[in-house]
């Protein structure tokens, strides 16, 4: 067990050096730093000592070790907009951001997962029938699309909650929260079902059809066969074994929620990673691009470690095995 | 106690209502072990999910009465039906490796059967279920019931199944080919444990297999069915030690058996055969002569050697500190193949058989040894080359033909392949043209040449994966358990094929079995292997008739015969 986790540590170090060699090259080669951070009124004198002060003549590896290094420390550099700490910038902006996802994905699961049970255990329900006509509907429009819908019909026609911002917030520290007042949740509501939607029917149709393929188990026939009540049938024995596959899906699936929910921040103005990244492209915010890529690498492998963590509790199977 | 009258199950579908199960009856008593034999399609599974109550939709029981002792099993509405499962009802599963929970420790899955029938607490069903355990002969069941299923072997896992199946002290228990997944020292076991439980419990059973040792071994009664009706019905002895049903007979005479080498077996008529016909016979000549024509006949020197062959696989890893132990699949395997003749090779599972195989082939790296072939020395797994000539003159024939086989192409794609691979014939036409002449010398009808696999049989399909290795023109062949997941008659089928292919065209042949009465009917040659290693080698008549080392003695002994009947008839 020991092992499999430090294997999993051991690969996930790759993987973010991998991301980091990227994000540096991004910094390095797209455009001249120099040339982005100086004027026109600087000298090629002055242009030429800047680039000595920092290290920019250095050879290339040398440049890429010192980068990694700095990024341990959490020092992440400099952004070429706003002339602010990269790091203070992230931190500032991720609270909004993984407050979104987490709700999103918990919206997505306390409806999408009795949604997939219900369905697969009446398959040719008309109330099942409906469900998945309504969730091909969800699936088949833009997200963008269900957020404007939204902010038009409960933002602009009936004016019961915010459009746009956090609304009211909580310091604890430096994370600031709307989690913890009316308000906050009121501006919350939106962008998250928005996101939470598409979610909601990739999971619903998941657990669906994974249930519906343990219905058809041997060990589900048996354990008919023996009589046990069906509540304990179905969410005992079946929800168990269908969730193993599930938890893989769902934890890529938060990941994407953090990393892609550019669009819907957009849409509802929300002040999380997705709009400073965008607003990064916008001004061509180099070093501010590359972090916002090293980041989410590092949520990415964070959720897969979980997921495997997960796995080891679920399944006994992958326990290191005792002598039988 | 249970009595079943004119049942017929019906599975409603788009082309019209299939009739599964039509106007069978039968009874159980107490203490009586009752057997359905019969092959694929016969409704022998059909009809213990009618009695059970679990007929996969759209099934349903079209007419008949099924009683079991005074309760009236069709009356029941679905809810009192469910009760009755595993309360009065249970059912045995052939595959120990699916049907248990992998999640659950067995522990729970008892308790919560036990405690879904009897409401007497956990500390009572706990102490039921460890009683149960040690009966039905799993040792230490005290440290062993906390255990989940993965961490018992094969045998012991459909121990523990039985064990759930019996926790709640049914009357009836249906087991539905319960030892057809397990190795037969396992198999003999778990056939004793089911006899002493009928005996001693007085528990009725349903036995449903297809294999007649196994019927001839426990069962009191037996039903043969075919098509979903009674062909023959009677006490055991009797049926099969005189049977008087032609379809029992040809049945019977179809089953290879232990205790004598038949030259052919005698075949039950199946429907959608080709009939002989002289046109299929002039083909049938036309492939022969070409197969005849390809043969090079090796000089007089064996065909196959091996010596010191040993292959290892990584363990799997669990502690940081210690590099995990290799596994020994194969040791020290020593053995010669004489051209035209048939070695059998026979072992129980995970005794290296298919191993042995797969590095003869290539498709393993032995981690030491030497591999002869016709004199010349064959390259390990990765270093021989694609284009080694080896590659074509051994061919394989695999154990499922329902994978073997590319779903996605017709049958003349499969069969001329080899030909193209190969370059042993360039024109297309000609391809196609030899192709169709070696279906019908597998005995298949010339428009299968246009058909997809799924449209074929399992005998079928083997018969073309027999086809397609011909069609290499091999010098050796290797067939890996060719007829385990055939029917008796199917089976019996292929082994008269390749018994004359071989006597026709002197093939070699490596033979591989679990089944040792499958192979006394090839094999001129056995090689018997256990972890690995052989313990046996030699004619295959005198093995046969006095073996030399303890476990072939014991394989032997427990493999279900039939001879036990020709005394009673």
């Amino acid at each position: 067990m020991a092992y499999f986790i430090l294997k999993r540590l051991i690969q996930s170090v790759f993987v973010m050096l991998a991301v980091a060699f990227l994000a540096f090259a991004l910094f390095r080669f797209v455009g001249d730093p120099i040339s982005q951070m100086t004027g026109v009124e600087t000298t090629l004198a002055d242009q030429e000592r800047l680039r000595e002060d920092l290290g920019l003549n250095d050879p290339f590896l040398v440049q890429f070790a010192r980068f990694t290094g700095k990024m341990l420390v959490g020092d992440f550099g400099f952004s070429y907009r706003t002339r602010q700490p990269i790091g203070e910038m992230l931190l500032s902006r991720i609270p909004a951001t993984l407050e979104l996802g987490t709700v999103a994905l918990l919206i997505s699961l306390i409806v999408g997962i009795p949604a997939g049970v219900y369905t697969a255990l009446r398959p040719r329900g008309a109330a099942t029938q409906a469900i998945l006509i309504s969730t091909l509907v969800g699936v088949s429009i833009p997200t963008f699309v269900i957020g404007i819908f939204l902010i038009f019909l409960f933002g602009v026609k009936l004016g019961w909650l915010p459009t746009f911002g956090r609304g009211g917030t909580v310091q604890f520290g430096w994370w600031r929260s709307s989690l913890f007042t009316v308000d906050g949740w009121r501006a919350l509501v939106l962008p998250a079902l928005t996101l939470g939607v598409y979610q909601l029917t990739l999971t619903m149709r998941l657990v669906r059809a994974e249930m519906m393929e343990v219905m058809r188990t041997d060990f589900i026939r048996f354990a008919t066969a023996r009589g046990l009540p069906m509540r304990a049938l179905h969410y005992r024995h079946a929800l168990g074994n269908t969730m193993i596959p599930v938890i893989t899906i769902i934890g890529l699936q938060f990941g994407g929620v953090i990393a892609f929910s550019i669009v819907t921040e957009s849409v509802f103005q929300w002040p999380g990673m997705g709009l400073l990244f965008l607003e990064s492209i916008r001004f061509v915010d180099i070093p501010v691009m590359g972090v916002y890529l090293v980041v989410i690498a590092f949520f990415f492998v964070l959720i897969n470690l979980v997921v495997d963590l997960l796995y080891l509790a679920i399944d006994p199977r992958l326990r290191v095995k005792e002598a039988a | 106690m249970l009595v079943v009258e004119n049942l017929t199950v019906e599975f409603p579908g788009r082309h019209g209502v299939f009739t599964a199960v039509e106007g069978v009856s039968m009874t159980v008593a107490p203490g009586e072990i009752h057997g359905l034999v019969g092959e694929s399609g016969a409704g022998k599974s059909t009809i213990g999910a009618a009695v059970i109550g679990l007929l996969q939709a759209p099934g349903r029981i079209a007419a008949g009465s099924l009683r079991l002792g005074e309760t009236d099993l069709r009356a029941l509405t679905p809810a009192e039906a469910h009760r009755i499962r595993g309360k009065r009802i249970s059912m045995i599963f052939q595959d120990p490796q699916t049907s248990l929970n992998p999640l659950m420790t067995i522990e729970d899955q008892l308790i919560e059967t036990i405690l879904a029938h009897e409401d007497i607490g956990g500390a009572a069903a706990r102490a039921r279920a460890l009683d149960l355990l040690g009966e039905i002969g799993i040792e230490n069941a005290a440290a062993r019931i906390g255990a989940y299923p993965h961490q018992f072997s094969g045998g012991m896992r459909q121990r523990v199944v039985i064990a759930l199946a019996l926790c709640t002290n049914p009357e009836l228990i249906i087991a539905d080919e319960p030892t057809t997944a397990l190795d037969v020292a396992v198999q003999s076991q778990v056939l004793a444990l089911l006899r002493r439980l009928a005996d001693t419990r007085g528990i009725g059973f349903i036995l449903i297999t297809h294999d007649i040792g196994v019927i001839a071994e426990i069962t009191d009664r037996v039903t043969v069915l075919r098509g979903g009706r009674v062909m023959e019905a009677g006490a055991t002895a009797q049926v099969l030690g005189a049977p008087t049903h032609p379809y029992t007979r040809a049945l019977m005479a179809a089953v290879p058996r232990i205790d004598r080498k038949l030259e052919r077996f005698l075949l039950p008529a199946v429907e959608g055969d080709l009939p002989e016909t002289p046109e299929a016979a002039d083909e049938a000549e036309y492939a022969a002569n070409w197969l005849l024509s390809g043969l090079r006949h090796a000089d007089s020197g064996p065909v196959l050697e091996i010596s010191g062959l040993s292959v290892r696989f990584k363990g799997t890893r669990t502690s940081l500190f210690h590099a995990p132990e290799p596994f020994a699949a194969l040791s020290d395997i020593a053995l010669t193949v004489q051209p035209g003749s048939v070695l059998g090779v026979v072992g129980e599972s995970g005794s290296g058989k298919s191993t042995l195989a797969r590095a003869i082939v290539g498709l393993v790296n032995p981690a030491a040894g030497a591999m002869r072939f016709a004199g010349e020395g064959l390259p390990y797994g990765r270093a021989r080359a694609r284009s080694h000539p080896v590659r074509r003159a051994i061919q394989m024939v695999f154990q499922d033909p329902y994978s073997s086989l590319n779903s996605r192409h017709r049958i003349g794609e499969i069969l001329a392949e080899p030909l193209k691979l190969y370059g042993i014939e360039r024109d297309p036409a000609q391809r196609r043209r030899i192709a169709g002449a070696m279906l019908a010398l597998v005995g298949l009808a010339p428009d299968a040449i246009d058909r997809y696999p799924h449209q074929f049989s399992g005998g079928q399909r083997q018969r073309i994966a027999v086809a397609r290795a011909l069609l290499a023109r091999p010098s050796f062949l290797i067939c890996d358990e060719p007829t385990s997941a055939l029917d008796v008659s199917i089976q019996a089928q292929v082994l008269n094929l390749l018994k004359d292919l071989q006597a026709r065209f002197g093939l070699t042949i490596l033979f591989i079995s679990h089944n040792l009465a499958v192979v006394r009917q090839m094999a001129d040659n056995i090689v018997v292997l256990k972890s690995g290693r052989i313990v046996e080698a030699g004619p295959s008549e005198a093995f046969f008739a006095s073996p030399q080392h303890p476990y072939s003695v014991e394989l032997l002994s427990l493999t279900p015969s039939l001879a036990l009947l020709d005394g009673a008839a």
